[in-house]
């Protein structure tokens, strides 16, 4: 399980928020390039929490601004043997 | 959620100012606010109440107005009896405590209010805080602590989100009122940590109400322990009024109820009310209890009576059912979208297509001499704008008719039916 592959299935949840269809990179921020409001925030934790059957806390969230910020963050919560 | 006008429940993340003035931060909210004055508004978020007739009426610049946007459930503002509590509390004990629950500020009255709620609620423990806001803040961020977990739903009142922000706990927000999802939540919470479900009976935005039966379960089945905040539901929900938890029958699987006396009790002040066996120690490990000055006798005084009258206000609430009911309905009839399919509490909100037309509707009804609450983003779920109308048991049958008229003639001008 590597991380490429937790990466992929991210942005398999993030499609139906990006709306826009901006292009994700490493560097790509969630409030200020893909301009997720709270909620959309909140669905979209959900969705990647059901997908990994982890939770990501407020307080975690709030250290992660990046998108290589969140891949990393769920990369380490894995359970299944990341 | 909270009556909060220009700010969302959740705290706001908030982008640093470039340089210097402290205050750039706030440029949007500023930008936002004269938007709206510039519409040629009266400005909904100032309006002052130059004299108050009764719970139901007022001079608001200059008019008579109804009012159909407190808080004031069950009338007991004008209450004669507390009236005079307060008035005698006034004369035998002064004008304020001038000190904490702890120290000098416990007088006769506020033990006396403390047994007030414990019969009320038929609980053993009863604290009183100065506020419902403080109550929330202070209970949520003592008892759970770093490595405890706080399961909530997404449309907590901001009182609830500060008290998590305080306190050190990882909070784990859930949609609103969907069962699973806190399920899903509290499933994966990791063995052995302590986890708290925070939940409200009514939410006071669109007025509906939680599912606690079914949520209460969950909680007890994955070990958490349940705070319920029943701000919304005191005096007139549940067979002896205690809330939305004594309607669903889970009174005694909820560790902790949070109220206020700013609703429906008539006065301000809040309460936490538990039977958890160490529940006393809170008064010395709680810091928004010990660290500020306590309510005024007068305060509490008024308070007690009030709760008491509550006890056998059966008539009342009955009246306040049949108001909430009558002007749902005909809300309803009228072509308006609202906020819930039938009346579940007190609150009736009324969903406006945008806050342009919301702000016009609001300022039509104020001057037919109506005042209503007009919410709107971010304070608002799904970011709507709404016009929230809170009866009280002392409009009278014919005030509703009245209300009703108002709106049909301002929901025309403005073009909203
Ligand atoms: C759900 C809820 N909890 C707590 C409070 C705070 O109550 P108080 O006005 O006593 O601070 C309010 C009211 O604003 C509320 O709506």
């Amino acid at each position: 399980m590597d991380r490429a592959e937790t990466d992929r299935r991210i942005r398999e949840q993030l499609e139906p928020f990006n709306s826009k269809r901006i292009a994700v990179a490493e560097g790509t921020s969630f409030a200020g390039d893909l301009e997720f409001d709270s909620l959309t925030v909140m669905d979209f934790v959900a969705a990647i929490e059901d997908e990994f059957d982890i939770i990501i806390s407020m307080n975690q969230q709030a250290e992660i601004e990046t998108w290589a910020q969140l891949v990393d963050a769920v990369h380490a919560m894995r359970k299944d043997g990341a | 959620m909270s009556e909060g006008v220009m700010q969302a429940d959740q705290p706001p993340v908030i982008e640093a100012a470039p340089a210097g003035d402290l205050f750039a931060k706030f440029d949007g909210v500023i930008a936002m606010r004269e938007g709206l004055l510039k519409a040629g508004q009266e400005d909904p978020f100032s309006l002052v109440m130059e004299q108050v007739l009764s719970p139901t009426r007022a001079i608001c610049n200059g008019r008579e107005t109804i009012l159909l946007g407190t808080y004031n459930y069950m009338g007991m503002t004008f209450d004669p009896d507390v009236i005079a509590a307060g008035k005698q509390a006034l004369a035998d004990f002064g004008t304020g405590t001038t000190g904490s629950r702890v120290l000098n500020g416990t007088y006769q009255g506020h033990r006396e209010c403390e047994d007030a709620l414990r019969e009320f609620y038929g609980m053993d423990h009863a604290m009183v805080f100065s506020t419902g806001y403080q109550a929330n803040l202070g209970i949520i961020s003592t008892i759970a602590g770093k490595g405890d977990y706080i399961v909530l739903d997404i449309d907590s009142h901001a009182s609830i989100w500060d008290g998590c922000a305080l306190g050190n706990a990882e909070v784990v927000p859930f949609r609103h009122n969907d069962i699973d999802a806190m399920e899903k939540r509290l499933k994966r919470i990791p063995e052995g940590a302590g986890k708290l479900v925070i939940l409200e009976g009514v939410y006071s935005m669109l007025g509906d109400i939680a599912p606690l039966k079914e949520m209460v379960a969950i909680a007890r089945k994955h070990g958490a322990m349940v705070l319920v905040d029943e701000a919304h539901s005191m005096g007139f929900i549940g067979e002896n009024g205690r809330g939305v938890a004594e309607d669903a029958g889970v009174m005694d699987d909820v560790d902790f109820i949070i109220g206020t006396f700013s609703k429906s009790v008539g006065t301000v002040g809040g309460f936490c009310v538990s039977n958890h066996p160490k529940f006393e120690i809170m008064r010395l490990v709680c810091r928004p209890y010990v660290f500020t000055a306590s309510l005024p006798p007068s305060v509490v005084a008024t308070a007690a009576t009030s709760i008491r009258k509550l006890m056998d206000g059966a008539d009342k609430r009955a009246h306040l059912w049949k108001n909430s009911r009558r002007l749902h309905g005909g809300l309803k009839a009228l072509g308006f979208e609202l906020g819930t399919a039938k009346a579940l509490s007190a609150i009736v909100a009324v969903i406006m297509p945008d806050l342009e037309k919301g702000a016009a509707m609001w300022q039509a009804l104020l001057h037919e001499g109506l005042y209503v609450n007009l919410a709107r983003p971010p304070a608002t779920p799904a970011n709507m704008t709404l016009l929230r109308c809170s009866l009280c048991a002392e409009h009278s049958d014919a005030e509703v008719e009245t209300i009703l008229g108002m709106f049909e003639r301002a929901g025309k001008a403005v073009g909203i039916i």
